[in-house]
């Protein structure tokens, strides 16, 4: 099993243990996999204005529980870019390249899966990110101006090339790595 | 009311001028006066009765220790005025200023420097209770966290800039450059030894205007307390070798230097221990003596510092260890008001010595017979100290940098090594060399005073802009656009939130097993068990909210002048009509005044009292701002984005601050989220469990009217007290204690619950030390908020709020609040008004 993380996941054998412990730490009760409730135990969760949407990233559609495998599967994201990594033309692109990260802070806020964040999406997701003194005009301002700045097929929602563009100053290596994993 | 600066100044100044002077002359005349007195007394040649005679020898001492303490705080005073100078010239800088300018006058008197820094009053009598309050309010997670790296500079740093500072002074003075002087290599590294010590006067009093992030602040800060352990080691090994001479120095004596250190870090280390933990059994049993309770911190904390002394250990490091330890119980044992005074009287000392050691740093330079210039040693080690310290820091964060979990970035670094300030316990090291051995003391003194005012002076002033301008340069990018400015924040947050689900594996187990251990064995020893209950329940939450909500109702009261705005309905979005079931005040017991393992910042209601009057009101303007919005520019919606967007927890600012006792403003947010984030989970949670039963007791009515438009109408559950319900985890937010104390959310799923989804088990408390009416001053909207969810209930039934009575002196707000209402009591609409678009 630990071979099948390695080559998916380009993890290291003392990668794999250190999270097989945090993963058995986070397991209350011993069950083998994870549930929402454990995820809650890590109380720095709650605080965080996000936590919520990325502890529902852990859990694939319609799950209620997380396996070790993905568990690795969502942290392998944040590996740091491998970058001397040879390019080999028909491998699948890598679990923490820039695409895929991309796409998983995509998919953080495309709750729906329908490819596209719509307007209202994305005002969920600026409620929870903006202190409480915004109100919502404010925020369907904002919601309105990003779109207008991203959208540029005018279909009012941002899809994943248009995130993709907009981003395309941003470090994202650096912003979505850590070095846990290093 | 505001004196005219310039008017001030002349007045201010010459009442020091006059006090100084006074102080000055009375020291030569005592020998004539007590001669006279003598005199008069003995001779029996009294020719008749005085009514009055002149007795200066009698309170020659006290009084001039009182009137030096009134000179150099009336100089804080002085400068205190101009808030201009004091936000670019750090305090310290400008006291030592002050001293050259006493200095000055009293040289002038006298012809002679009668009042210096002499190193007893300075170890004995100023610098304990400096390092007491760092100790005391020190974030014991933050600090217990980073321990491995803040020893690492503390020690490795240390011995470090020691050693190199000392041997490549050797090596130039070898060259020639310093011409001709009496030093050798041991008194060369004795030098080295004296100046290596990072101080945590300077650096706190430098760093209270730089802000800068917690862990950084935790490093420097940590790294000036601990490195005490090694100067003192080094420093007494140096003298002894000195002593000693070179030729009886083998590998014995050396083996013997690096176990002293060992001892006497440790040492002292458990002998703070030791205090802390007989300290908390003492505040365990001084239930009937509350009125002198806060004393025994002192005066056990500055035992901890002498026995420490006494036994040739690290003192510092002793009081710091007390301080640390101890807080946490010390803070659950005593009585509320106790803790306050403790907390008050601490900053109101440790400022105070403060101040008297800045000002006699600045007045024992006046003193031309220590000042011996050899420009080439005070040059070579000005710049030896500097650069050494930059390679140190940089060398030692290398090298951390690989087992960190978040590495520590250059511009972190820099701040590091350039806060690496000197200070005065290199001065009164310096001046307590022993002058027949060391043949050049006067020099050693003079470059230790040019080197102590040169980091605190120039690098204190200089620290801000060197800040500020290398922020700038990192983030100096083209205009961002919106979405690049949200997804930055979002990914910090999710960076974040990555590394606390993978966890610092090694640390977390650790921090599990000690949580475990001392919440099983020392908590029983060392706690009250009235505290102990408080500590596991989170009726003091709940209970504090209540107080917040009872305050912002008065004050708003106050403000317009009567209850009617209860009753408006356009402006105010504040909704009070919150049913608190009698239930309630039947389960929660005497909550008292042991709301107390909130933490070192929990501030009881006298002092909000005395706050500003918080602007509850969140009316009229949200209104206006709509429809300036409307006209919105790209710069306003830029702007309220960058204004509002919630910090990532790594930009909260640090917590200690010498100064003020303020609360942490982002502990607001913090609780803003927290609160959300519950919130969230209870409805999805309800929403997928439909049928379950719920908990009756308490149903207040939520009020639409959150402004960022969270239209909620369902009633909301929440927390019921009794044993068989699921707590709502709001409260577990506000639920903190400084050390780390955890708190239990007993969540037992009883009424048909199976599964709560995201019910946290709330084992750690999170570093939510406000109570939460705290920073609430500044925003508005977040009563409104907290009263939507919570139970408190609305004055207009006042007379519930008397169950809450916290102690028999802050009887104010709440006799306010049993002002008989005039409307009556309604229920609240369920389907409340919103916001007028």
């Amino acid at each position: 099993q630990t071979y099948l993380f390695q080559y998916t996941f380009a993890v290291t054998p003392a990668h794999i243990k250190r999270l097989y412990k945090r993963f058995q730490a986070l397991d209350k009760g011993n069950k083998g996999y994870l549930s929402p409730q454990d995820f809650g135990s890590v109380k720095e969760l709650a605080t965080n204005p996000i936590g919520d949407r990325i502890i529902g990233a852990f859990f694939s559609q319609g799950q209620e529980t997380v396996d070790f495998h993905s568990f690795v599967r969502i942290l392998a994201h944040f590996r740091p870019l491998d970058k001397n990594r040879a390019k080999r033309p028909d491998s699948p692109e890598p679990i923490n390249s820039r695409i895929s990260k991309l796409r998983f802070a995509f998919q953080l806020y495309d709750q729906d899966n329908d490819g596209k964040i719509s307007r209202d999406e994305l005002l969920q997701v600026l409620r929870t990110m903006l202190e409480m003194q915004v109100t919502e005009e404010q925020l369907e301002s904002i919601a309105d101006r990003t779109i207008q700045e991203a959208d540029l097929d005018g279909d009012n929602a941002i899809s994943f090339d248009e995130f993709r563009k907009s981003l395309e100053k941003v470090n994202i290596e650096h912003k979505m790595s850590s070095r846990f994993l290093h | 009311m505001k004196l005219p600066w310039g008017a001030a100044t002349p007045l201010l100044l010459a009442a020091l001028a006059g006090t100084t002077w006074a102080s000055s002359a009375h020291n030569t005349d005592p020998q004539s006066n007590t001669n006279a007195t003598n005199g008069t007394e003995g001779n029996s040649g009294l020719t008749s009765l005085p009514i009055v005679t002149w007795k200066w020898h009698h309170v020659e001492q006290p009084y001039l220790m009182a009137l030096w303490v009134l000179v150099c705080w009336l100089c804080k005073l002085v400068f205190e005025l101009n808030h201009k100078l004091t936000a670019t010239i750090p305090e310290s800088a400008l006291l030592i200023f002050i001293g050259f300018v006493l200095g000055g006058m009293i040289w002038g008197a006298d012809k002679a420097q009668t009042f210096t820094l002499t190193p007893v009053t300075f170890f004995y009598y100023l610098l304990p209770q400096i390092i007491l309050d760092a100790g005391y309010f020190m974030p014991n997670k933050l600090f217990f966290g980073n321990m491995g790296a803040i020893l690492t500079y503390a020690i490795l740093g240390t011995v470090w800039n020691a050693v190199t500072v000392g041997l490549s002074l050797w090596g130039v003075y070898l060259g020639g450059i310093m011409g001709d002087l009496k030093i050798n290599l041991l008194e060369f590294m004795l030098f080295g030894s004296l100046l290596s010590a990072v101080d945590p006067v300077a650096v706190l009093a430098v760093f209270e205007e730089v802000h800068v992030n917690e862990v950084l602040f935790i490093l420097v800060f940590g790294e000036s307390l601990l490195n005490d352990g090694v100067t003192v080691v080094l420093y007494n090994v140096c003298d002894a070798f000195v002593t000693l001479g070179a030729d009886r120095i083998n590998a014995v004596e050396i083996i013997k230097g690096i176990v002293s250190f060992l001892v006497v870090a440790f040492g002292g280390a458990l002998v703070g221990v030791v205090f802390a933990v007989l300290l908390s059994l003492l505040t365990r049993c001084t239930k009937n003596i509350q009125i002198i309770e806060p004393g025994f911190i002192f005066v056990v904390s500055y035992l901890s510092y002498l026995t420490a002394e006494m036994l040739s250990l690290s003192s510092i490091l002793a009081i710091t260890f007390c301080g640390v330890c101890c807080q946490k119980y010390v803070n659950a044992n005593m009585a509320e008001s106790s803790v306050t005074t403790v907390r008050y009287a601490m900053k109101v000392f440790a400022n105070g010595s403060e101040t008297i050691i800045f000002v006699f740093l600045g007045i024992s330079a006046i003193d031309p017979e220590i000042w011996v210039w050899n420009t080439a040693f005070i040059l070579l080690t000005l710049v030896f100290v500097l650069v050494y310290r930059i390679i140190g820091v940089f060398a030692l964060t290398w090298i951390l940098n690989r087992f960190r979990l978040i590495p520590l970035e250059i511009i972190d670094q820099v701040v590091l090594s350039y806060g690496g300030l000197r200070g005065a316990v290199a001065y009164a090291l310096a001046f307590m060399l022993d002058g027949n051995k060391v043949r050049e003391k006067n020099l050693m003194i003079s470059t230790t005073l040019i080197v102590v005012y040169f980091t605190v002076v120039l690098q204190g002033v200089t620290m801000k802009p060197l800040v500020n301008w290398l922020k700038v340069k990192r983030t100096s990018k083209t205009e961002v656009s919106l979405i690049e400015k949200l997804q930055n924040r979002a990914f910090d947050h999710i960076l974040i939130a990555i590394e606390d689900i993978s966890g610092q594996i090694g640390h977390n187990y650790m921090r599990e097993k000690w949580n475990k251990f001392e919440e099983k064995w020392l908590r029983p020893i060392l706690m009250k068990s009235s505290a102990r209950k408080k500590q596991d329940q989170l009726f003091n939450v709940f209970h504090q909210l209540n107080l917040k909500d009872a305050m912002s109702y008065v004050t708003e009261g106050e403000r317009c002048g009567s209850l009617a705005f209860v009753r408006s309905e356009n402006n105010v979005n504040l909704d009070f009509k919150k049913k608190l079931a009698s239930d309630i005040s039947d389960i929660m017991p005497d909550i008292n005044s042991d709301s107390s393992d909130t933490g070192p910042y929990t501030i009881p209601m006298t002092c909000i009292m005395q706050d500003n009057v918080p602007t509850v009101c969140l009316d009229v303007e949200e209104d206006m701002r709509g429809k300036s919005m409307r006209d919105t520019e790209n710069i306003n919606t830029h702007h309220v984005l960058q204004m509002h967007l919630y910090k990532a927890r790594k930009q909260h600012r640090h917590r200690y601050s010498r100064k003020e006792m303020g609360l942490n403003k982002d502990e607001n947010e913090v609780q803003e989220i927290f609160q959300r984030t519950m919130r969230n989970r209870l409805e999805s949670f309800k929403s997928t469990k439909m049928g379950v039963t719920q908990s009756k007791k308490i149903k207040p009515a939520k009020k639409d009217q959150i402004p960022n438009g969270k239209h909620k109408t369902h009633s909301f559950e929440d927390a019921d007290f009794s044993d068989d319900n699921v707590f709502s985890s709001d409260f577990a937010g506000g639920v903190a204690s400084g050390g780390g104390g955890p708190t239990r959310l007993s969540i037992r799923s009883g009424g048909g619950i199976e599964n709560p989804a995201f019910m946290p088990d709330v084992d750690h408390a999170s570093p939510l030390h406000t109570p939460p009416w705290s920073a609430v001053v500044d925003d508005g909207v977040a009563p409104s908020q907290r009263a939507q969810v919570q139970l408190p209930w609305s004055p207009s039934n006042a007379s519930r709020l008397t169950p809450l009575r916290i102690s028999t002196r802050s009887n104010d707000s709440f006799i306010l609040a049993d002002r008989p209402t005039a409307q009556g009591e309604q229920p609240p609409p369920s389907q409340p008004k919103s916001t007028p678009k």
